[in-house]
């Protein structure tokens, strides 16, 4: 209570220095990622860099505007790639327009145009959507996913049927020359408007709007009782997100140049979800970090393994079940004893518990693939490659050589888990000290 | 002068219990009053149906001579009236700071607003902060209001209440819980807060009740019994009846 | 026309029931933990897969029973290594954690049995049209299942009322916190019934296998349904969830059964036939078409007019 009787003036002062610091920090940091936008395509030069890239952009977007409902507001959404999806559908056919020349549109533009599509339908569904919260504004958003779903199968004109729609980015008119025939050219198209939604969803999160979004979160009732309608402040957050959902859909037709019903169905949403979930709902980082480790997994997996999802399923319940604040989150937890450099003592244990970790994973991997082997019956030669090595599916050796693998690992993580957080705690402790 | 309160004919019953049976109350306005009676007299139900919380059955309830019957929480706030809570009621994931100021943005005309930067709102920035430190929680400003101790999550509670400058301010048991020390600085915050203000707070400590209140409505049943001066009701046979549940006359 | 609505309502009610079942399971856990256990659907669908494997080892009958014995008690575990641990985080994140199991499950079932369906056939024994009327057979498979979820539905209904074990449940319902104080092992009781209610899902899916088919998405497509009549029927009550079960089922199968376009419908109502170009693609479709959306339709109906549901009095 004695700190409280210290000169208020000097600690007001102190104050406000941080603020101007904070600030400062702020642009830099949105300075930093734009130099790094720009140089990542001339860093990165391997084949596949600058569709994942883009792929990862997009996903940026989408994931952000998904944590303006569930992070930011507590909304868990079912199915917010309806906006996604609807948003791309309005981009895309108003760049079949722009082509024909019936529409003055630039293509740099077009992400507006899904943007205001997501917008729009956020509008209109927002209204029942967000009468309650929790439980029912789930099974409600899930309810507008399987509405828009069965709903493509009758506006075939709209939706394109089994085909979608498709459209070429390359027939709409120029603005200031700009052309988008070139991979790295739609690169820093997307990483543009990446970088310009990232800001102004950072922006909105620092809104009257956007912190009371937080107090809904916490305390519906409460807000309520300082003069804010807590359905008003869930519909313009879900407007908001719907928007910016729909930028990533207009973002995604520009790049892909077509749009199928699958853009907005569960699948859809649920990837979204897993991505935010993964990184971290809890700061604005999360759904960044998140959205880039899971497209780069997603694309590296899905070259070598068939189940592909069963591994992104099971890390998103290992992270709901164990570190429920995510990627960001644990980085997060690092920053006290990364200040009193003191993170240097952690590399051993949380070595040791990552080989035990890497063991177990192997293991179980290993078990999960030749049974996808077997029974996907595609490997009639009963030999499967894993790790590098020729697996024959029918001798009983490698099952057992994995299922120890499995057994050893998880033997090991119970011994040195509790000894990596212990570390932790250690380092922390000792920065708390400092 | 038009009374801050008024109720008149106010019934509430839930299913085919009757709580509120009729309160019929007038607060004028620049004074402090309590509302006091035995458990289960409905002094949270009253205050449930004054704030909006709860729909009245039937009567009106006006505030400073406008009729808010009906009308929904956010917008009775808006009118001028804040409460608190007799359960703790904040926003535990935000910090104490921002606790404070989400009682404060309404009240400034920021509403709804996505033009605003709440950093550069320097107006929230000095209420929020000067009602941090009337609480003396400036030093707790970036902790999590979930973290803090119960006595300092009771001063916040108060002062999500007061942040937005309501003239009317209705607290429901705000030292309930509270040890000999802390009540006497509670009462200190609220003596200060509420000067000049229209004051309705529920409570059970009495030492409190005559310490702070200009006039006590005392609550049986659903019913007023009595409403006067804390010296009249001190000496009021009805009220010691209903306390001490011996007609005066026998003891 | 008496053969489609005698038809339809046989159909509806037999549908109808299988929501129930579904849906009276998810209620019972919702209305005892808070938790919309998202992987309900996926329990129904391993029901079929295990019924389905367990009837070419030792017949449907034993199946009949042993799979929804090991769904239930797959599911007490998933309860109590998984949800236990994501209790204290709230109900989003238990859930989120349920969708993370729905979407394993989902995953594993098709590693295990793989992408196609499976030829998960009626029982020889109830293979065989009950009686004709009008022309048509009704087979007796269908009145087979009718009368498991009918029994499946007093059985509920005698425990829930005549035994202690129900009358703690049904308290549970109302006063989870009372309940404790009284003593009861309140963490092992959710355990139990969110084992029961899984286990009430594999006896749907053990009889509803062979009819709608046993294949991956099995569990998306009768999911939502069941979600949206949780939510109709009102979050946490039994009678709403019987109500919007049979009220749902009946209406999709009606739907499905005429065959008519939905410009007919509104022609024969006095609307005239659609002028423009965008307006043609909702003309030419038939009210079947329309089937799979009215379900949700009727959810959003419900809840501009009623908020809590039919019968929900909860406000979570």
């Amino acid at each position: 209570m004695k700190a409280a009787d210290a000169p208020t003036a000097a600690r007001r002062l102190a104050v406000a220095d941080v603020g101007r610091a904070g600030v400062l920090r702020g642009y830099g940091v949105w300075l930093t990622a734009a130099v790094v936008l720009i140089v990542l395509p001339w860093v990165v030069r391997t084949g596949a860099a600058v569709p994942i890239m883009n792929q990862m952009g997009i996903a940026i977007v989408f994931a952000l505007s998904f944590n303006m409902l569930l992070g930011q507001g507590g909304m868990l959404s079912f199915g917010h790639a309806v906006y996604f999806g609807l948003g791309g559908f309005l981009a895309a056919h108003a760049l079949n327009l722009a082509g024909r020349g019936t529409l003055y549109l630039p293509v740099p533009l077009l992400p507006l145009v899904g943007g205001l599509g997501g917008l729009a339908f956020a509008a209109l569904f927002g209204t029942f959507s967000t009468s309650r919260a929790g439980t029912v504004f789930s099974m409600v958003s899930l309810a507008v996913a399987e509405l828009m779903a069965a709903s493509s199968l009758i506006f075939d004109r709209f939706f394109g049927g089994e085909e979608g729609i498709t459209t070429n980015r390359a027939k709409a008119p120029l603005l200031l020359g700009l052309e988008f025939t070139r991979d790295r050219q739609v690169y820093y198209l997307i990483a543009f408007w990446v970088l310009l939604a990232a800001i102004a969803m950072y922006a909105f999160s620092r809104t009257p709007i956007g912190r009371m979004a937080n107090a809904v979160r916490d305390n519906p009732e409460r807000a309520e009782f300082v003069g804010y309608s807590q359905r008003w402040v869930r519909y313009i957050s879900f407007c908001a997100a719907g928007f910016f959902a729909g930028i990533a859909g207009g973002l995604f037709a520009l790049n892909y140049e077509i749009l199928t019903a699958e853009n907005m169905g569960l699948n859809a949403s649920g990837v979204v979800l897993l991505m935010t979930f993964i990184g971290g709902i809890g700061s604005f980082v999360g759904p960044i970090l998140g959205a880039i480790v899971f497209t780069f997994l997603q694309s590296m997996l899905s070259d070598y393994t068939g189940i592909w999802l069963l591994y992104l399923g099971i890390l998103f319940l290992a992270t709901v079940l164990f570190v429920p604040i995510g990627m960001a989150g644990v980085l997060m937890l690092h920053a006290p004893a990364w200040r009193a450099r003191r993170v240097g003592r952690l590399a051993g244990p949380y070595l040791v518990a990552g080989v035990c970790g890497l063991v177990a994973a192997v293991g179980v991997i290993g078990l999960l693939e030749m049974l996808h082997a077997l029974v996907a019956a595609d490997t009639p030669s009963g030999v499967r490659r894993l790790f590098w090595t020729a697996v024959s599916l029918r001798s009983v050796l490698p099952w057992l050589v994995f299922t120890g693998l499995a057994a050893a690992g998880a033997l090991g993580l119970r011994w040195a888990g509790p000894r990596a957080a212990a570390a932790f705690a250690d380092a922390n402790r000792a920065g708390a000290g400092r | 002068m038009t009374p801050a309160i008024e109720l008149s004919g106010v019934f509430k019953a839930f299913g085919n219990t009757s709580i509120i049976r009729g309160v019929n109350l007038t607060i004028e306005p620049g004074t402090r009053q309590a509302l006091i009676g035995p458990n289960g007299a409905g002094k949270s139900t009253l205050f449930n149906l004054i704030t909006g919380k709860y729909p009245v059955s039937s009567g009106r309830i006006r505030l400073k001579g406008q009729d808010v019957t009906g009308l929904r929480p956010s917008e009775i706030n808006r009118r001028g009236l804040s409460r608190s809570f007799q359960v703790t009621n904040i926003f535990p994931r935000m910090s104490v700071f921002e606790n404070i100021r989400c009682g404060v943005l309404w009240s400034l005309g920021y509403r709804y607003s996505f033009r605003h930067r709440v950093d550069a709102a320097h107006d929230a920035t000095e209420r929020t902060e000067k009602v941090l430190e009337q609480l003396n929680l400036a030093a707790r400003r970036h902790v999590p209001a979930g973290v803090l101790s119960y006595a300092e999550q009771r001063a916040l509670e108060i002062g999500i209440t007061i942040a937005g400058g309501a003239d009317v301010i209705l607290l429901d048991e705000p030292t309930a819980g509270m040890s000999h020390s802390e009540t006497e600085h509670v009462v200190q915050l609220i003596r200060e807060v509420t000067q000049g203000k229209t004051l309705l707070m529920v409570e059970h400590d009495m030492s409190v009740v005559f310490d702070l209140a200009d006039r006590i409505a005392v609550l049986v049943y659903g019913e007023v019994i009595a409403h006067d001066t804390p010296e009249r009701i001190r000496a009021d046979p009805r009220v010691q009846e209903a306390y001490l549940g011996v007609p005066q006359g026998v003891a | 026309m008496e053969q489609i609505v005698l038809f339809s309502i046989l159909n509806g009610l037999v549908f109808g029931m299988l929501l129930f079942m579904l849906s009276s399971g998810l209620t019972l856990i919702f209305g005892m933990m808070g938790v919309l256990n998202f992987a309900h659907a996926s329990f129904y669908m391993l029901g079929a897969y295990f019924a389905y494997t367990l009837a070419s080892r030792v017949g449907f009958w034993p199946a009949l029973v042993l799979a929804p014995v090991l769904v239930g008690l797959l599911g007490a575990l998933v309860e109590r290594h998984g949800l236990r641990r994501v209790h204290r985080f709230g109900h989003v994140a238990e859930l989120i954690f349920t969708f993370g199991v729905a979407i394993v499950i989902e995953e594993l079932v098709q590693l295990v049995w793989g992408r196609p369906a499976k030829s998960y056939q009626v029982p020889a024994a109830l293979d065989f049209p009950l009686f004709h009327l009008f022309g048509s057979a009704f087979p007796a498979y269908k009145a087979f299942m009718l009368l498991v979820s009918v029994a499946i539905f007093v059985f509920i209904f005698a425990i829930l009322t005549r035994t202690r074990a129900g009358l703690i449940i049904q308290a549970s319902l109302t006063h989870p916190g009372m309940v404790a104080m009284l003593g009861h092992n309140v963490p092992r009781v959710f355990m139990i019934v969110f084992g029961i209610g899984c286990a009430l899902a594999a006896v749907a899916g053990v009889i509803a296998g062979p009819v709608l088919g046993t294949f991956p998405g099995m569990a998306q497509v009768l999911g939502s349904v069941v979600f949206v009549v949780v939510v109709v029927g009102g979050l946490g009550s039994l009678s709403g969830a019987f109500v919007a079960s049979l009220l749902i089922g009946t209406l999709q199968t009606f739907a499905v059964a005429l065959n008519v376009s939905v410009g007919n419908v509104l022609m024969a109502v006095g609307v005239p036939a659609a002028a423009s170009a965008a307006l043609h693609d909702v003309w030419k479709v038939t009210v079947a078409q329309v089937a799979p959306i009215l379900p949700y339709l009727l959810l959003v109906l419900v809840l501009m007019i009623r908020p809590t549901g039919l019968f929900g009095t909860r406000e979570t």
